[in-house]
């Protein structure tokens, strides 16, 4: 009986832990959303509440109307980026994943390791060197140079070559008696039946170059080819700072992202767990 | 015989659309503009950055004036660069282990809470949707706010606290609780989601055979069962944490840096780098020379930490 009650007050302490530190999570998004719909009063006034004294859903429209700050076409910029990104890398990697995978060549361990042995270099360290190239090919402040340099991503290309190893042989024997080669193998049977891998993949892919900071940074000097994450950042910086405008902003940069991200979870959930990089 | 023949026509039209004289030329239609990509937007750039980094190149992408290993030695030298190794290795200092020990508890919790248990997993896993620019935004404007209005500001208050000038002092270093906290509210889900993943493949009999040898529920299991099979997720963890410290930029780039510049304590090894070749002086020779260190630098730790770990041998297989 004892015992009991004592599983039965882990329990409870546990649930009253978790329920605190998702409190604690939340908390930040929260701010996002109540400082976005206040009046800039409300964000800077000494005697912070945890309710703001108004909602002011007007906030959304004086961001669109705001013409010093080019916020709709960052958005635009980045969606296209986002999903030209998204799109690219899934093709390549996926291409390049199953021909390791599945396609006797004599050099291929070579090849792999070619890939892999990029994987050590961190992107972020040959910044300076892929500007000095992408500005040599007049692509700064271009969306060619915001796109074309991410789109081999060897990480991508690994997963997909795990996932590939261990797909079922039957079914490409049967395509094969078919008389199908290899290229239609994989378009008419391969990809239709591995569609979780590339949900989980791109939703990774998608969520990445929407976030990325560094690299559109160092491409986009021109304001026109700003995306939402260098915007914000330049707002955070600049002398004259509309804090509701901001906020609002910020919220609404990370809303495409939500649906996504809560909307393909689980493939992000299944796409770690697969990528085989704790086995 | 007529039919015969035709099979045997067929198997070698098959044979040769699977065949081996065909192989090389597929192999290279899939992996080849995936290899040609990553040529030129990987390996050149590598190659035009150590051969860059010989160079004087001040403002211009060719260079004229050999230099040797001048960059090296005068980045080498440069107290700028050196601090900013120290600052990632006091952040990593921090951050490692705070992610590893957040990441661990949230997973063996999320992992034994039955109901709701998809609700948490993905309060704790929603932060990694939010970009290092939005989280720094709200913690720099609206959380660790220096001036009245901040929320940590409030909180203490309420406790009777003295105002803190979270990011504009050095003196105590209060800027670290703002920069470790934000990246751990972003990546412990991220963690925790691997962490999840180990725990599921630990067998149920492990826990039964501990069971019966008498091993007491909690610290006991967690010590002699549960921690020892997660090994294999624990050093990945801790890799890609280390890795991922060497990168930091978003954060500290957004939540130091103001419409002066930024200021000259805790600029970890990128945003080093993004000054001196991108800044003013546009000095992409010796930036080069900072990002063949660095690159050095991480090669080495990682595969340092890989052989400590015992992670060689399995790819040897």
């Amino acid at each position: 009986m004892r015992d009991d009650s004592r599983v039965r007050a882990g329990r409870a302490l546990r649930l009253s832990l978790l329920i605190a530190l998702a409190f604690l999570f939340l908390i930040p998004f929260y701010l996002l959303v109540r400082n976005g719909l206040s009046a800039e009063s409300d964000i800077t006034s000494p005697e912070w509440t945890f309710f703001p004294s108004s909602l002011r859903w007007g906030n959304v429209k004086e961001l669109f109307d705001d013409t010093s700050v080019p916020f709709a076409r960052s958005l635009l910029n980045s969606s296209l980026i986002a999903v030209a990104t998204t799109l690219g890398t899934l093709l390549l990697a996926s291409l390049a994943g199953y021909g390791l995978a599945r396609i006797p060549y004599r050099h291929a361990n070579k090849v792999f390791y070619a890939i892999l042995g990029t994987l050590m270099v961190p992107a972020s360290v040959t910044f300076v060197p892929s500007f000095v190239l992408v500005s040599s090919l007049g692509w700064v402040s271009t969306l060619r140079g915001l796109i074309v340099p991410t789109l081999f991503s060897a990480f991508a290309c690994f997963v997909f070559r795990q996932y590939f190893l261990g797909f079922p042989r039957e079914l490409e024997d049967a395509a094969r008696v078919d008389g199908l080669g290899y290229w239609r193998t994989y378009w008419r049977v391969v990809v239709p039946n591995s569609r979780p891998v590339f949900a989980a993949v791109g939703t990774i892919v998608f969520i990445g170059a929407w976030n990325s900071f560094l690299w559109p940074l160092v491409i986009g000097q021109d304001r026109n080819a700003w995306t939402v994450q260098v915007a914000l950042s330049s707002f955070t910086t600049s002398q004259v700072i509309r804090l509701h405008e901001l906020f609002i902003a910020a919220a609404v940069s990370i809303v495409p992202l939500l649906v996504v991200f809560l909307f393909f979870q689980r493939w992000i959930v299944a796409g770690v767990e697969r990528s085989g990089i704790d086995d | 015989m007529t039919t015969a023949a035709r099979d045997d026509r067929q198997a070698t039209g098959r044979r040769k659309l699977w065949g081996h004289q065909n192989r090389t030329l597929w192999f290279w239609v899939f992996v080849g503009p995936f290899v040609l990509g990553l040529g030129i937007f990987t390996y050149i750039p590598l190659g035009w950055s150590v051969y860059l980094s010989f160079f004087d190149a001040h403002n211009t992408v060719t260079p004229s004036d050999f230099v040797g290993f001048g960059n090296y030695t005068a980045m080498l030298q440069n107290e700028a660069f050196t601090d900013s190794l120290w600052t990632f290795l006091v952040f990593s200092l921090f951050i490692v282990p705070a992610t590893y020990a957040l990441s661990l508890a949230l997973a063996l919790m999320v992992h034994r809470q039955r109901r709701a248990q998809a609700f948490f997993r993905s309060v704790f896993f929603l932060p990694a949707a939010c970009s290092y620019v939005v989280a720094a935004l709200i913690w720099k404007m609206s959380i660790f706010n220096g001036v009245r209005f901040g929320l940590a500001n409030t909180v203490l208050g309420w406790f009777g606290g003295d105002q803190i000038a979270w990011l504009s002092t050095t003196d105590p270093p209060w800027y670290w609780a703002v920069i470790v906290t934000v990246r751990l509210w972003l990546q412990a889900g991220f963690y925790m989601v691997l962490f999840l993943a180990g725990l599921q493949r630990i067998s149920p009999t492990l826990y039964e055979a501990a069971a019966v040898d008498g091993a007491r529920p909690g610290w006991q299991v967690f010590r002699h069962i549960t921690f020892p099979q997660l090994k294999a997720t624990s050093v990945a963890v801790v890799l890609l944490l280390v890795i991922n410290a060497f990168q930091a930029f978003d954060e500290f780039y957004n939540l130091l840096s103001d419409s002066r510049g930024y200021p000259p304590y805790a600029r970890p090894p990128l945003v080093y780098l993004y000054y001196t070749a991108l800044g003013q002086g546009q000095n992409l020779g010796l930036g080069s020379a900072g990002a063949v260190l660095l690159a050095l630098i991480i090669a080495v730790v990682t595969v340092g930490q890989a052989k400590w770990f015992g992670l060689g041998k399995k790819e040897a297989e």
